[in-house]
């Protein structure tokens, strides 16, 4: 696969010419902090960022999404029947995500395109979606990708990994997906010997600048009941306050509401990102609820994570690293925390 | 693309007021496409989302069994939005059911020994499918003694009554009727709770699999009966309830540590829940 190099003004000029092919999504700087959008006209992109607030994730699984139409009417011929709502499963580019959101993506996709069911908005995004990463030539100190089976420059579940070398970037093609795309962007050349070991050396000290981390090699074999029976549940949920922060943040969670609205007889089936955190979750109509407490609903975000998913699937957490819940979370309960304690339990 | 999610419409083509506080309710549904039937084939155990559309979905066992043609049944009580919806619901109108969904109970692993049922309050619906499919001609000699004990509040609240009646005729099953409590002069049944009844009338774990359903006080005081019977753990069956939205093992709500109820269960045996969280 190919290699080539572009100054950073080409490649700008050459996403942007994307556009006609492809839903173009970068991005931008939103006051304090970036997000993704999609590429317009005044669209200002820029790929000198750490990372996004919200994780890509939304992308691909959007936050709200219609999932069928239909009429209350019962004049109409087709009256409470569902239809699947009209989408546009176009291509799309995502430029400029970092590394361990791709992961994300490999993590999320376990759970929606399986051998037994395939959720049919995920997968028809996931597969018309190419990724094109950019590394981290400057980690944060809440990143522990490498703890996780990740790294600043992993290429796992991109279609194009960015070295940023100062005034150029490196496009290193890694499926098909990814030389389609980099075939169809103006200028850039093939990229020398020099560049590329200019990139060796960018991945690798920036390998080095990666301070935090953390051994999840021991939680397969730890045992379930033993893990979930722990005493350290209850005071290390003591100050959360089931905000959800983290599981909204985080790329790696998937979990969804499903929900019917109905204006003027016309009504959609529509489901929402939902959260373990929150007590509705779990309510029974009979009022039971099996996570009535707090510290249950932590401990659910934290096993299921660091657990249940590791026993289910057998390959690694369900976590990319990426650092999120660490900063965002208003009373700083930390993951890495966690997973030492239940190292040690 | 097949959608997971896209219920077959249906007709409600008939509904039972099953109790006395009419809080019970048994629809009979027809599919709208005669070629979904086929799709929809199911096993007994297994539930589906109904789907009342502008209100929700809401996961029910199926009350049917495979061996009764052209329609599906379900027994609904009134509990919050989509259940009393569904109540107020009327013959001939369109909604949608979604499924077969879960697992079902151990067929295979019953062939050759006595099944020992039983049930309490509403949750006999499942159970129901399976007597229906046990009794009916092709399937009873696959099975030793059938016992079933159900319990209910009081005789008005028993579900099938004229089902239960037909069965207590028949001498290729035996039945344990019981109510908690009763001022009936013409009762003619056991009066006592569930797990009390079934002390006193199985008398042997011997070649027998238990299948156990009912509200979770029914099911606590229950499995200490069967374990002194001796049943082990591998052959006391249970059907689990936990609040449920996709039915297919991805919105993540019903979790039992890595299992989901939906898709994994609902049916486990005290042997694997005895290895996951008591969480439920
Ligand atoms: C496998 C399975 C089989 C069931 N079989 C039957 C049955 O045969 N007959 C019967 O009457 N009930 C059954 N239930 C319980 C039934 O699903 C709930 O009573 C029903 O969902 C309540 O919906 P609601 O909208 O009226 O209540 P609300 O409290 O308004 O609930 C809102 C939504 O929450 C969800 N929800 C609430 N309670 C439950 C619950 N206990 N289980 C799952 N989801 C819930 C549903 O999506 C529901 O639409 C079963 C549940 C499960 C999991
Ligand atoms: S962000 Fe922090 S406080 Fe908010 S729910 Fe998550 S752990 Fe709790
Ligand atoms: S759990 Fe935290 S660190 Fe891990 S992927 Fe989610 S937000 Fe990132
Ligand atoms: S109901 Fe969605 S995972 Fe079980």
């Amino acid at each position: 696969m190919e290699n080539k190099v572009f100054s950073k003004d080409e490649w700008l000029e050459g996403i942007k010419a994307l556009q006609s092919e492809y839903k173009v999504f970068v991005p931008v700087k939103a006051g304090d902090f970036h997000k993704f959008v999609r590429l317009e006209e005044q669209t200002i992109p820029d790929l000198d960022y750490q990372n996004t607030r919200l994780s890509p994730k939304s992308l691909v699984y959007p936050e709200s999404e219609r999932m069928f139409e239909f009429s209350t009417d019962e004049n109409d011929p087709d009256y409470n029947i569902l239809k699947e709502a009209q989408k546009d499963f176009g291509p799309q580019a995502i430029i400029g995500l970092r590394p361990c959101d791709a992961h994300g993506f490999l993590i999320v996709k376990r759970n929606f395109d399986n051998p037994e069911y395939k959720d049919p908005w995920w997968v028809r995004r996931y597969e018309a979606s190419t990724l094109v990463g950019l590394g981290c030539n400057e980690p944060c100190g809440t990143c522990f990708c490498s703890s996780v089976g990740g790294g600043p420059f992993d290429e796992e579940g991109l279609d194009v990994l960015l070295f940023d070398l100062e005034d150029q970037y490196l496009a290193k093609a890694l499926t098909e997906k990814g030389s389609t795309l980099l075939a169809k962007l103006d200028g850039g050349s093939e990229a020398s010997d020099k560049e590329l070991s200019k990139a060796e050396e960018v991945k690798k000290a920036a390998q080095e600048k990666i301070s935090s981390k953390v051994d999840t090699s021991k939680l397969a074999d730890k045992d379930v009941l033993e893990l979930f029976n722990a005493p350290f549940w209850e005071d290390l949920a003591f100050a959360c306050i089931n905000c959800g922060t983290c599981t909204f943040l985080c790329p790696t969670c998937w979990c969804f509401d499903i929900q019917d609205e109905v204006y003027q007889k016309i009504g959609d089936r529509i489901r929402n990102w939902d959260a373990c955190m929150f007590p509705l979750f779990t309510l029974h109509g009979s009022g039971h609820n099996p996570r009535s407490e707090k510290f249950q609903r932590v401990r659910q975000r934290f096993m299921h994570k660091l657990k249940y998913y590791v026993d289910k699937y057998g390959n690694g957490v369900q976590c990319s690293g990426c650092g999120r819940c660490v900063q965002f979370c208003p009373v700083n309960i930390d993951i890495r925390h966690v997973i030492e304690l239940m190292n040690s339990h | 693309m097949d959608n997971p999610y896209l219920p077959y419409p249906v007709r409600i083509e008939e509904i039972i007021t099953e109790t006395e506080d009419k809080n019970l309710k048994t629809f009979k549904f027809v599919f709208l496409n005669p070629e979904d039937e086929e799709k929809f084939s199911y096993i007994p155990g297994q539930f589906a989302e109904l789907s009342v559309p502008g209100k929700g979905e809401i996961p029910i066992g199926i009350a049917s069994s495979p061996t009764e043609k052209g329609f599906v049944s379900f027994t609904v009580n009134k509990v919050g939005l989509v259940t009393t919806h569904l109540h107020n619901m009327k013959v001939g109108e369109i909604m949608g059911i979604r499924g077969p969904l879960g697992n079902w109970y151990p067929w295979e692993e019953m062939e050759g020994k006595n099944v020992v049922i039983i049930g309490g309050g509403f949750a006999f619906t499942t159970l129901r499918s399976s007597i229906v499919y046990m009794l009916h001609p092709d399937n009873r000699p696959k099975f030793e003694d059938i016992i079933v004990v159900y319990g209910a509040r009081s005789p008005g609240m028993l579900l099938y009554k004229d089902e239960l009646a037909a069965w207590e005729q028949r001498d290729d099953i035996q039945m344990h009727i019981t109510v908690d409590a009763t001022d009936d002069p013409d009762w003619k049944y056991n009066v006592g709770f569930v797990p009390t009844i079934t002390e006193q009338k199985i008398t042997s774990s011997e070649n027998a699999i238990a299948i156990v359903c009912g509200p979770p006080i029914m099911i606590k005081f229950t499995q200490p009966v069967l374990e002194k019977l001796g049943f082990p753990p591998e052959r006391i069956i249970l059907s689990l309830e936990m609040r449920m939205k996709c039915g297919i093992g991805m919105c993540g709500r019903c979790n039992i540590g890595d299992q989901y109820v939906c898709k994994d269960g609902p049916v486990f045996s005290l042997a694997q829940l005895k290895k996951m969280p008591p969480e439920y």
